[in-house]
Formats: C-alpha cells, structure tokens, sequence
C-alpha cells in the first residue's frame, strides 16, 4: 500500500520569494519598462497590471561552455534517407557548426515572446522608486479600495447572527394566517366549554357534546402541532453589499502649456505628476473624469494623446486655460457633485501681464470650487540651484506665490528631476486622515 | 476480440480518478511489476498536485524542498509562459530519488494516466533509482529530503544573518561552476584514524629494519641542479593540496583564502547538489527507457488480462506514443533524439534478440541473443549500465537500420558537413561508438581542473582547461565564470587552454585581462 498524500491544498505561490529575487535583482531593467509605459500609456493605465519583457541584462548565468565555432564534432541524426558515407553537404547559414540541429533552441526566440506580468503591486512599486514617496504613502496607493457593508435588502440564507427577526416574525404570521394555525386562545374556550359542560349533570346529550368537544380540541391541537410557529422558510437575513468608501466623484484637471518651450524631458515629468494625482484620486473617489487642457496663447479641450504627444506653436497665455477651466467646471462639473482637483504644469512662461490675470481669476473663481490646486514648474536640472529660494523667478512663479501664501489648498513647486515631485502632493497626502500622525 | 473472452474484473472504469481507484491499480501494478518483470523498488509515496505546483516543482530543479535564488524564480516564469502560451505541456508526472520514492501526480490526469504514470514512475523510475549502480554510489536517497531541508533553511539564515545580497553573490558564483563541481570518479575512502597510525607504524618500522648508514656517506651528485630543486617544491606544493583537481568547487571549498565558514557551507551545498543530479545527467536514456519499456509492459500485460478496458488502453497508447515521437533529422520538430524512444526501443531490442535472434545478432551480441533470459540481461543493463557504455554495449545495427542512424562530421572550419558515416555494414561500430561518445557527459562537457598555486608568491590560482578536438571555450561566458571563480578565490585566476593530444598551449585568459 502506497502512502498517498493530496498537496492540491497546499499553500500556493511557493515560489513567489524567487520572483520576488528575481525582480529584485532586475530591478533597472524593469524600471526602464515601466517608464516606457508611462510614456508611451494613458494616465489611468498605469493602475493595473503589465506584461514586460523578461529582462535579460544582469540575469545571466554564464557557465564554461564550448564555442560553437570552434573544434570537430560528430552529429548523429536519425532517419537517413538520401546520404551515403562521404557525402558532402553545404552548412545551412554561412558555416555556423552545429546550431543548425536544434541544439542551441530556446535562446533564439524572440525577445517580445517573452513577455511576463507584473502584478498592480509590482508596477507600482517601481513606479514609486525614484518618486521618494514615504512609505506610507505608497503603502496608502497600493491599497484597494476599502469597502464598507451597506444594508441591501433581505437574503432567504445566511449567518445566524444577520437573522432579521422583524422580517421572520412577519413572515410567520403570514404562513400560520394562511394555513390556518388554531390560535390558543380557540383552544382555550373549547378546554373551557368542556370544564363547564363537565360541571353540569351527565346525560347522554352532554356526553355525546363533551365527546364531539374533545375531538375537535384533538384535532385542533394535531393541527397546531403540524405548523410550526416558525418554520425555517419564514427566516430571513439581512443582506449586506459591500460598499466602496467612499462613495463621490471626482475631476481632475490637468493643464500644461504646450508651446515650443516643453520638449520631451518637461512631458515626462509632468505625466509623472499627472499621473501620481491620478493614482492618488482613484484611491479617494470611485470615479474619476479627467480634462486635459492644453494652451499656448489659445486654450482648448483635448484627447489624452494630442495633449502629450503634438506641439503647437504660440506665445504663451496661461489665463486663458484657467477661464476654460472655468468655463468647463461651469458646465459640466457642478461643484456640489464634484470634488474638483487641478493639477497645472509649465515652464514658467508666460505672456507679459497675464500673470495678474491669472492671479485675479484664482483668487476669485477657481480657488473657491478647487478642492486642490498644484502647480509645478519644470525646470532644467542645472537651474535647480539658481532657483534655490521661491521668490524670485519668473513671472508667473511670482504670481503663484502670493497665491500660495493665501490659499491652504494651492500647491506649487519647482521640479528638476522625479523626486521633487512627492514634496507638491505631500499635504494633500497628509490630509488623510489615516496620515495625520506621520506628515 | 480478446475482451469476450475475459472473466476477470476491470480494474476501473470511467475517467475520473480517486484515491480508492489509485490505490487498487497502484497494487495491482506493484504486483504485476515484482512477478513480471522482477522489479526492486522503494516504497513509493504518490503526492497529488495541481499545474501550479507542478510548475512550482519544474523551477526548483524538480525538487520539493530548494532554497531560494532568483534563477529559479527567472526559470518560473519562462516555464510559466511556455505553459500559458500552449508551447509546452507539463508533465503528466515527477519523480524525485528519495526513499520512500516520491511520485508526483498531477490531477488533472484522468484514471488512465494515472495507471501509466504510476507504472512508468513508481515502478520503472523507482526500480532505476534504487538499483543503478550510480545512484546507489553517488547518491543517497534516504538522506537527501532531509539534506535540501537543511539547505534551505541555512541559507534563509545565512540571508537573515549576512543579507540577501552577500548571500546571493556567493550562490551565483557556486551556480556558475555546478558543471565543474562533481567528482567524475570516485576517490578512495578515507583511512580511519586507527589505519593511519597503523600505516605510520608499518612505515617507520620499515625505515628501521632498512636503516643503513652508509647512505648518508655519500656525496650529493653534482647532476642535481637547482632546477630539480624547484620541480621538487613544486610536485610538494601540488602534492599537498591533491592537485590537480578536477572538482573546483571542492577545491575553493577547502582552500579559498577569502572565504568565511558560512560561505563555505554555501558552496558545499551547492556542490552536494550539483553531485545528486550528477548521475541522472548519464543516464537519460536508460532512465526513461526502463520506465518507458516498464509502463509499455505492464499495460499491455494488464490488458492482456483483461484487467483494463479498450478505452483507457487506447488513450494510454495514444500518449505512449507521443511521448516515443522521434522526428527524422530534417523534420522542423526535430530537436535532437529522444531519449525515451531511444530506451525503448534499445530494451525492446535485447527482448527480440534473446528470444528471436537473427544471424547477425547472434554475431553482434554471442552472449545474449537467443539465450531467452531477456528479463535478467535487462536487470542486468539497468543494474550496471549509464547511457555512454548501454548504448555502446547494446547498439544494434538492427536498430541502427531502423532508425536510419547516420553520422555528420563537422569541422568548424570547413564550409560543409560531411556524412562519415551511414548505416550499412562499415558504419555500424562507428556509429555506435560516436553515439556513446556523445552521451559521455564528463567527456561533453570542457574538461576544466585546477593545476597550481602558489600560495606563498601572488596566490593566483591556475586552471587548465584540457582542449579536445579543438572545441574552444566560448569567451564572453568563459570571462564572466572565471570572474565568478576570482569572487570565490579572492585574487586573480587564470586559465591555460592546452591540447589534448599535441599538449601545445593554445591560449590563456586571466581575470586581469577581463
């Protein structure tokens, strides 16, 4: 008899701590991807999981292997059928020995047959890597949704301690009406009936009358018996759903100025800072609508795609991206359905006295309907220790400014390089209120 | 048909399996296997797995217990995605040499695979394992669960203690000279103490009774140079480390000058490992043949006694048959020869031709054919053969017709194959001899020992690489293992390519020129 043991129930993913090596060790190369993603990708892509392909850089394992172009060999092959000994046959592909037979197989793949996903965590996770966001605060993105039981109904199943008794005690009612359950107290004026007709003298009418007396109380008594008083179809539970917490919209709107000024490098950077608010939105609110707004001295509503990746020439105007702004929360986003979010980036630039404009129409307008409002100017990595205090700058920095000092919720900084991204969302993140101890 | 004829009972029916159902067949199959065949086998411990798990088992080299490292989680995934893109199918079974022998069952098997696994695997496999003389000298099958448990939870400690990183150095560097990390022969047992102070004894007895003082009288040759001198030194200093040798990691093992005793430990794990699977390197062939030619037996003896239904008989031969496939040379699926094909078809052999022998086996193989006793020449064959010496033992040239066997000599330098030689009546031995040659694993493979160092002066360590037929190390992966060889000695390692035959040096690298 031979021992038999079922492991189908045993913990799965055994060899989830060599991925994790694994990742680990090729690290950079997967960090490379994910970057690609981001740029290549749409903003609200990034929150899920990726194929990539299996990095090769740095996860060799070499051994002591002979070259295959060097030195004499024998093949044997089977199934001959043509050859005989001292035949002369040309080597497929210009010389190469060996190959040929199938022998190097595996290697010779393609490197985009080789593709594995990442899960949502690991994505994230090498998202965050050069970001610096406190552990906290990442720990706060990757988390799902949480979600809390909200009453929904009644279920015919259940946990006993989820028994609606209300709803169980109606239901039983129901049943002993319908089925006619003799109530106790029929049962009782015919005990009574026959206490009294037992008091009186016997005579073969009473008899006979105590004798019918007892057998309807016989029957009514099997009656009762056979219906329950609760049967278990009358019980009923409290059904709850999970609910997502919590339950509100939000928009987020992302401006950049697109003129000649931002190259490939000032994109990038603030597609990152789009997308860290986006991430940030999708663990707040359950749905989130996204406005691009691109301007140059025109402002104007458009696609993910044309917002990243065409150029316009132009001067530059940012007011006017803060008026379709307005224009558009005015539409389409009133401010009692929708958490408004706004997230603005530039290089600086802007059209001799619009600054003041802009001023005016924050201070104003938007500031009042935004929940939060982040600016971030791109700077060259060289400048970024010019630019050492906030107060000077350009033109539109100096406008920011006294925004800043007066609005709690406007947010802006400089960024030279993806760390200094976090440092503009840190209240934001620290508003939480599960985050209060630690900002 | 045979199946009207039949009395006895089916032993299941239906597709679905269960544990009463294994259990039956399992008996039933031990039985036939010990009467039929004369099989010796451990007791066997069958393990139900699902996909994930089986693919769990393929990354870390087919064992159930591994220690962790990122090339195992790497060759997950490749395995992964070949299974998930339909490239490859898993394996209906595993098999690990242990005692008790632990079959792996896959359940998503129906009945009738899980009798020919259980035939192929618990006797076939199991019977190898327990009588084949590699795996009974190199190997220890009652220890080595026990030993992997070890090694897993000492380096998760050693990771604890030193970190991932430090522990993962050392692992890559041990990986990278696994194929350099057995002992191709087995050295001679160690004298007990109480030997050697015998033998002490025994020699300074000798000394005594030849004592002769008139030697000390003689003058010092003048002949004697300096040069002799230092040949002297040198075959002292090659004496005491037991040089050369063949076995790098042994050697850094005992003599790196950098190592600290946990890295030690690491290393010799690696190497115990690297020694356990040694032996199922040589003996592919063999290995899958006996199970193949076993399970083949068993159930066509089985169906014979109408102890399975034609269904389950038929969907057995239909993966029978897959898993023989052979394509010719030129077919697009061919990827080199079989083994299972290969076995099988050479034990089916020996069983034609001890009992229906042509003249020309009767030439070929006096000894065996047609003396009828196939059962014990196989046991025989299992017993005490690797791939390299039974095919070079049993290699017909029946066989050899029948696979159409031919021969491709290829020199690198020349722009063309020639055919050396085919199978007709001046090929037979060479073919056979070339086919044993390439199953030869410590001859395939770069013949790479260590020969001297000089402890004293700059401590590099030097290794000769012995050049057969010209093969040549490739050079990006030489430079980057013998890195890894430096990481383990601590300073510079260089290595000489010298001809086999000529004994002329054809080149050396050291790591100060990588």
């Amino acid at each position: 008899m031979p021992i038999f043991i079922d492991r189908r129930l045993n913990p799965k993913d055994k060899s989830l701590g060599n991925r994790q090596r694994f990742l680990r060790r090729a690290r950079e190369e997967l960090k490379r991807s994910i970057r690609d993603k981001v740029r290549t990708g749409s903003i609200a892509e990034l929150d899920r999981q990726h194929a990539v392909p299996i990095p090769r850089k740095g996860t060799g394992e070499p051994t002591f292997a002979d070259d295959s172009e060097s030195g004499r060999r024998h093949h044997i092959l089977p199934g001959n059928r043509t050859f005989s000994s001292g035949d002369i046959i040309p080597k497929p592909g210009g010389g190469r020995g060996g190959g040929g037979y199938g022998s190097g197989s595996g290697t010779a793949e393609s490197e985009d047959d080789f593709r594995f996903v990442l899960s949502r965590e690991e994505v994230l996770d090498l998202f965050f890597e050069d970001l610096e966001l406190p552990d906290l605060v990442k720990l706060n993105l990757k988390q799902v949704l949480s979600f809390k039981p909200r009453r929904a109904g009644f279920a015919a199943s259940g946990a006993p301690t989820n028994i609606n008794v209300g709803r169980t005690m109606r239901n039983s009612h129901g049943r002993r009406i319908a089925l006619r359950r003799p109530k106790q107290a029929e049962l009782d004026a015919i005990a009574r009936q026959i206490a009294e007709l037992e008091a009186k003298p016997a005579s073969a009418l009473v008899r006979e009358r105590i004798a019918a007396l007892r057998e309807a109380l016989d029957r009514l008594e099997r009656r009762r018996k056979r219906i329950a008083y609760v049967d278990p179809v009358d019980i009923r539970f409290n059904r709850f759903d999970p609910q997502p917490l919590p339950n509100a919209n939000a928009v987020m709107f992302c401006l950049m100025d697109v003129s000649g000024s931002m190259g490939e490098r000032e994109k990038d950077l603030a597609k990152r800072f789009f997308v860290l608010l986006h991430l940030f939105l999708t663990r707040r609110y359950e749905r989130i609508d996204i406005v691009f707004i691109r301007h140059t001295h025109l402002a104007k509503e458009v696609d993910e795609h044309t917002f990243f990746y065409r150029t316009e020439s132009g001067g530059t105007v940012v007011s006017t991206a803060l008026e379709e702004m307005h224009r558009i929360i005015e539409q389409r986003y009133p401010v009692a359905e929708w958490n408004i979010y706004a997230a603005q980036a530039s290089d600086g630039d802007n059209f001799a006295g619009d600054s003041e404009r802009c001023i005016e129409l924050l201070d104003r307008k938007l500031m009042r309907l935004c929940q939060y409002f982040a600016y971030v100017e791109i700077i060259d990595e060289r400048e970024s220790h010019i630019f050492g205090a906030t107060e000077n700058g350009t033109s539109l920095w100096r406008a920011y400014n006294a925004i800043d000092g007066k609005w709690p919720n406007f947010q802006m900084r400089r960024i030279a390089a993806p760390a200094d991204i976090y440092p503009v969302f840190r209240q934001l993140f620290a508003r939480q209120p599960g985050l209060r101890k630690s900002a | 048909m045979v199946s009207q004829a039949c009395t006895s009972e089916l032993l299941f029916s239906g597709s679905d399996w269960n544990f009463a159902k294994l259990s039956r067949v399992y008996e039933e199959i031990e039985a036939l296997g010990l009467e039929e065949l004369g099989l010796d086998i451990y007791p066997v411990q069958m393990e139900v797995i699902s996909s994930e798990q089986m693919l769990d088992a393929y990354s870390s080299l087919g064992m159930p217990l591994m220690y962790r490292h990122w090339s195992f989680g790497k060759r997950f995934l490749y395995d992964e995605l070949l299974y998930r893109k339909g490239a490859r199918g898993l394996a209906y079974e595993m098999v690990i040499n242990s005692n008790p022998c632990i079959v792996y069952l896959m359940e998503e098997n129906t009945m009738a695979l899980q009798a020919l696994v259980t035939a192929h695997a618990a006797l076939g496999h199991n019977h190898f394992f327990k009588n084949n003389h590699l795996f009974r000298q190199w190997t220890d099958a009652g220890g080595i669960l026990s030993y992997l448990d070890f090694a897993k939870s000492y380096i998760a400690r050693c990771e604890e203690r030193h970190g991932v990183t430090p522990v993962e150095a050392i692992l890559d560097s041990a990986h990278a000279l696994m194929e350099q990390g057995v002992f191709r022969y087995r050295r001679p047992p160690k004298l007990s103490s109480e030997q050697q102070r015998e033998g002490l004894h025994e020699r300074l007895e000798y000394e005594e009774r030849s004592f002769n003082d008139l030697w000390r009288t003689l003058p010092p040759s003048p002949g004697k140079s300096k040069q002799d001198a230092t040949d002297q030194i040198l075959a002292e200093r090659k004496k005491s480390l037991k040089l050369p040798e063949e076995n790098l990691l042994y050697f850094l093992e005992k003599n790196s000058l950098v190592l600290e005793p946990w890295q030690r430990e690491i290393i010799r794990i690696v190497r115990i490992i690297a020694q356990y699977f040694y032996p199922q390197r040589q003996t592919q062939v063999m290995n899958e043949g006996c199970a193949t030619f076993v399970h083949y037996t068993l159930m066509n003896t089985l169906f014979d006694r109408c102890r399975i239904s034609e269904g389950a008989m038929l969907e057995m031969l239909r993966n029978h048959s897959n898993v023989i496939f052979q394509p010719a040379y030129d077919d697009p699926r061919y990827s080199g020869i079989n083994p299972y094909a290969l076995g099988l078809d050479m034990m089916q052999d020996i069983r034609r031709i001890s009992t229906a022998p042509t003249a020309e086996d009767r030439d070929w193989f006096p000894d065996i054919a047609g003396r009828g006793d196939w059962r014990d020449t196989l046991l025989d064959a299992w017993a005490n053969h690797r791939d390299e010496s039974f095919v070079r033992q049993y290699l017909s040239p029946a066989l050899i017709r029948k696979w159409r066997l031919f021969m491709l000599a290829d020199n690198a330098d020349e722009p063309h194959y020639e055919v050396a030689s085919i199978h007709n009546e001046r090929g037979y031995a060479k073919i056979r001899s070339a086919l044993a040659q390439s199953y030869d694993v410590g001859a395939s493979r770069p013949d790479i020992q260590v020969i001297d160092v000089d402890l004293l002066g700059d401590r590099r360590l030097r290794l000769q690489h012995t050049v057969k037929n010209g093969l040549m190390l490739e050079g990006g992966s030489r430079d980057a293992t013998l890195r890894h060889i430096r990481n383990l000695w601590g300073y510079d390692v260089s290595m000489v390519a010298v001809d086999a035959e000529t004994g002329a040096m054809l080149g050396e690298r050291s790591t100060k020129e990588v």
